[in-house]
């Protein structure tokens, strides 16, 4: 978490490989990801990571199966095989009625359930997910989010998310707040309820911003 | 300010549209070159019968040039608009800011004057240039000498390019200002907002539409080849090109939903790499663009068949001649007239004595001078006509071919005098019974139709004699020296058929008495100004192996030189028109591809799946108008079946280098561009 600016989705761009780190290293899965270039790089991302973004970023050209089937179909995987699991995590995401409709037929909540189940479909070690609520109003965000958590919990998927949304962020399971680039503070959720969970998060909020407000 | 805005916009954009930059250059350069051959041909030293066909070609192709400043006023016009749609923002923010319409116009107006003026100055500057090769070209062509090569200035066709252009950059300009003024700001705001809704056609629909316009375009093919004979007038072929027209656009409308269906089907193929997107890709973009793909298509389509037609058509009168026209010099001469109010009393007089006299009176050795001489006349009968002549077959002729001549006099031959022209032409010698003829025809079409005629056994009456066709099919031959196989025909029948009094026409036909070529040209030269000089008091008639052989040169090249102006003209509109649309979808689609990337698609593959994509488009059009002129060509082929069995071969050959440098040009251009476009920044 962070205000706007701290350098959430840069680090975020890092970690996907997007962007490039000036210095310093990135380890995934004991793997230095800065050390990667080309194809093997195009490996990585299409074998170890998912993506979501805010902005959902699907083709508008392909029906939601489509936009899902093309993250498997780069990987060479059978028609068949794809088949099976797209309909298979079509029910966990709740997204079978709409798998024939195009992303402007869909709702947000929809299009960000299909995003991400593209992004889960290839069993990545790490999804990454830049803001997935921002662009969904509170009834489509709590259903997403609850959904990342039975991705989380029941797929033990890990989930790498960015937001400045303090009812998002408690959701998760730990929680890492940036300001102006570097970590501030982290916090835990442990044994604590969502609702506990968010409280502390309010307090560390209300924080920065006090102390952004005595740096003014 | 605003002039410094408008030079901004155009060196930020030329990256993006180099190409259509490049067209317009092209364009002028083209319309430069075709114009200057007038002066350029100048230099070289050509007869005057060259010369002649050289300003008959030269006026033909300015006649061409309005056609081709059209289809260039079409494409710059196309090419702005689509340009400044893809500005909509760009103004938007203007007009927020407080800039009016009018400034916004004459922002617009500066860039197309600089754009004008620059590709002016660059198209002419390279026309010039490529004029000089032009000459060579043509040089070549008319079989000149080029001994004395300069650089030439056209001056003219430089005035000429510089109106014609003018006139289409004003066209744009007032386009551009009402397309301005008829904006409204939110739209110029919001125009990339609005999410792409995805019309999907019913594919039944699609399969049925499909199927009938494809049932209509082999309706309109066969109506041109295998139907062709129920053509009976020139007006009728807009039956076929309008149906063609019309079910290419369906074929097009439609194809995009039926392959897309049938590809998805195929669930293998669809879901394996990028095919899936690169389909979709493309079936949405081909149904906002089924108008320009079928126009661009048809224009394809067109210039194929001009260029390929224009290539045989050369390429046999080359071949032609040396058949042809074998001996060196051929005076024809009307026996007989007696029309007063076309022929003067001289020539009415000359008419009366036979050729060999005629030249003798103008004072020509004719025994001396020429050599192998053959004298050969041409009989009219008033009962024998084309109708006559068919017999019978005249009942189903006159509903299958009405235009024919039917009451056009038949010429009539006699044996003797037709084997010694045979033997001088290198033909074969017949013989006939004295109550035989035979029909000798080259013109494909006549002889079809003659031998439908001889096959019913038709009886000559001639002279109160009955003759009997002796064969049931037409020989080939001719009497007339020609470039084309043109003879329709005419009879040959025994000597005793005919009688002094139904004389007609007189021929002379001979060589020169010389040894070598420079005699030749000595003896042409005075033999043809005689027959010049004295036209209006004879009626004799020149012509000889030399002047058929510059004739033939002359049209050929002149058909040379039209198909390749307006299929460059051609190629480079429909390519470049395509370039455009396929370069901004790429800019469009970057958001795309660096999704792609995202989710682990590595540069190869989208290199292939945007090769895939502009390839598709290309081609695509490309096909249909292949498929097309497969047809069209068969169809120009009988319209030219007088110049005789065309070489396909060669002509479709060099038709395919053509396009596939020029289109497939455009194409790799494309690609790279779009290649850079949406590279990783």
């Amino acid at each position: 978490m962070g205000a706007s600016g701290s350098g959430k989705t840069t680090l975020l761009n890092c970690i996907s490989t997007i962007d490039k780190v000036t210095s310093g290293h990135i380890y995934v899965a004991g793997n230095d990801i800065t050390k990667l270039r080309g194809n093997s790089l195009n490996k990585f991302r299409r074998e170890e990571l998912g993506f979501i973004f805010q902005d959902f970023n699907l083709l508008d050209t392909l029906t939601a199966y489509e936009n899902i089937a093309l993250a498997l179909s780069i990987q060479n995987v059978t028609s068949k095989e794809i088949d099976t699991r797209i309909k298979k995590v079509a029910k966990e995401l709740d997204i079978v009625n709409v798998l024939n409709k195009y992303p402007y037929q869909m709702s947000g909540g929809q299009k960000q359930r299909v995003a991400s189940a593209r992004a889960i479909i290839t069993n990545p070690k790490l999804i990454l997910a830049d803001e997935p609520t921002g662009a969904l109003d509170s009834k489509s965000a709590k259903m997403l989010l609850e959904k990342f958590d039975y991705l989380n919990k029941e797929l033990q998927a890990t989930i790498l998310m960015v937001t400045h949304d303090a009812f998002t962020a408690s959701y998760s399971s730990r929680v890492i707040f940036i300001k102006d680039g570097k970590i501030f503070n982290e916090i835990i959720k442990g044994t604590n309820s969502r609702k506990e969970f968010f409280d502390k998060i309010i307090d560390v909020v209300t924080l920065l911003g006090g102390d952004l407000n005595d740096a003014l | 300010m605003l002039f410094k805005l408008s030079l901004k916009n155009i060196s930020k954009s030329i990256k993006d549209y180099a190409i259509y930059f490049f067209t317009l250059i092209l364009g002028v350069a083209i319309f430069y070159v075709f114009n200057a051959i007038d002066d350029q041909s100048v230099m070289m030293k050509v007869s005057s019968t060259t010369a002649e066909i050289i300003k008959l070609m030269t006026n033909v192709l300015s006649g061409v040039s309005v056609f081709v400043s059209i289809i260039l006023a079409f494409l710059i016009v196309y090419a702005s608009r689509f340009l400044i749609k893809r500005r909509n923002k760009e103004f938007g923010v203007y007009l927020t800011l407080g800039m009016s319409k009018k400034k916004i116009s004459l922002i617009l107006f500066i860039e197309t004057l600089i754009i004008g003026i620059v590709s002016l100055v660059v198209g002419l500057g390279i026309g010039f240039l490529l004029s000089q090769l032009m000459s060579i070209l043509v040089a070549n062509m008319f079989e000149a000498d080029l001994t004395r090569f300069q650089f030439v200035f056209s001056p003219n066709a430089c005035i000429k390019t510089l109106i014609y252009f003018s006139i289409m950059y004003f066209v744009v300009m007032i386009f551009n200002t009402i397309n301005i003024s008829k904006c409204k700001l939110i739209d110029l705001m919001y125009s990339n907002k609005k999410s792409e809704k995805i019309k999907l056609k019913n594919p039944l629909f699609c399969t049925i539409v499909f199927i009938i316009s494809c049932i209509a375009l082999g309706f309109a093919y066969y109506q041109v080849t295998g139907g062709i004979e129920k053509m009976t007038n020139a007006n009728s072929i807009f039956v076929p090109i309008g149906v063609g027209a019309i079910s290419t656009f369906f074929v097009f409308w439609s194809l995009s939903g039926l392959l897309l269906k049938i590809f998805i089907s195929m669930k293998n193929t669809y879901y394996k790499g990028l095919n899936s997107f690169t389909l979709r890709q493309f079936s949405s973009k081909i149904n906002t663009m089924t108008f320009s793909m079928t126009i661009i298509c048809l224009m394809l389509f067109i210039t194929i068949c001009v260029l390929s037609s224009a290539m045989s058509m050369k390429i046999s009168m080359t071949n032609n001649l040396k058949k042809l026209a074998p001996a060196d010099v051929q005076i024809g001469k009307f026996i007989n007239v007696t029309d007063y109010e076309y022929y003067s009393e001289k020539q009415i007089e000359d008419s009366k004595i036979s050729i060999y006299d005629t030249l003798e009176n103008l004072g020509y050795d004719v025994d001396n001078k020429l050599k192998d001489i053959v004298k050969l006349d041409v009989y009219n009968f008033d009962n024998i006509d084309l109708k006559t002549s068919i017999g019978s077959y005249y009942d189903i002729a006159k509903d299958k071919y009405p235009l024919m001549p039917y009451n056009k006099k038949e010429s009539i031959v006699k044996i003797s005098d037709y084997n010694k022209i045979a033997k001088l032409f290198g033909l074969k010698e017949y013989t006939l019974n004295d109550d035989e003829y035979f029909i000798v025809a080259n013109y494909s079409e006549y002889v079809k139709f003659r031998n439908e005629g001889l096959k019913v056994d038709t009886i000559l009456n001639i002279n109160e004699k009955k003759l009997k066709p002796k064969y049931d099919s037409c020989v080939e031959g001719f009497i007339a020296m020609n470039s084309a196989y043109s003879n329709m025909g005419f009879f040959v029948v025994p000597d005793n058929a005919v009688n002094d009094s139904m004389k007609k026409y007189e021929y002379l036909t001979a060589n020169y008495n010389v040894a070598d070529i420079n005699e030749k040209n000595l003896s042409e030269k005075e033999l043809s100004e005689i027959c010049k000089e004295n036209s209006n008091n004879t009626v004799i008639d020149f012509d000889s192996k030399m002047t058929i052989k510059e004739n033939s040169i002359g049209l050929g090249a002149m058909v040379t030189f039209i198909g390749l102006y307006l299929g460059i003209i051609f190629l480079i509109s429909c390519a470049a028109i395509l370039a455009l649309k396929e370069l901004s979808e790429s800019s469009d689609n970057v958001e795309k591809f660096n999704m792609l990337r995202k989710i682990g698609v590595d540069e190869k593959m989208i290199n292939k799946a945007l090769f895939r994509q502009i390839g598709i488009f290309f081609m695509f059009p490309l096909l249909v108008a292949i498929i097309h002129s497969i047809f069209g060509i068969k169809f120009c082929n009988y319209l030219l079946s007088a110049f005789g069995a065309a070489n396909l071969v060669s002509s479709i050959i060099g038709v395919a280098i053509f396009v596939v440098a020029i289109y497939g040009g455009y194409f790799l251009v494309t690609y790279i561009c779009s290649k850079n476009i949406i590279k990783e920044k």
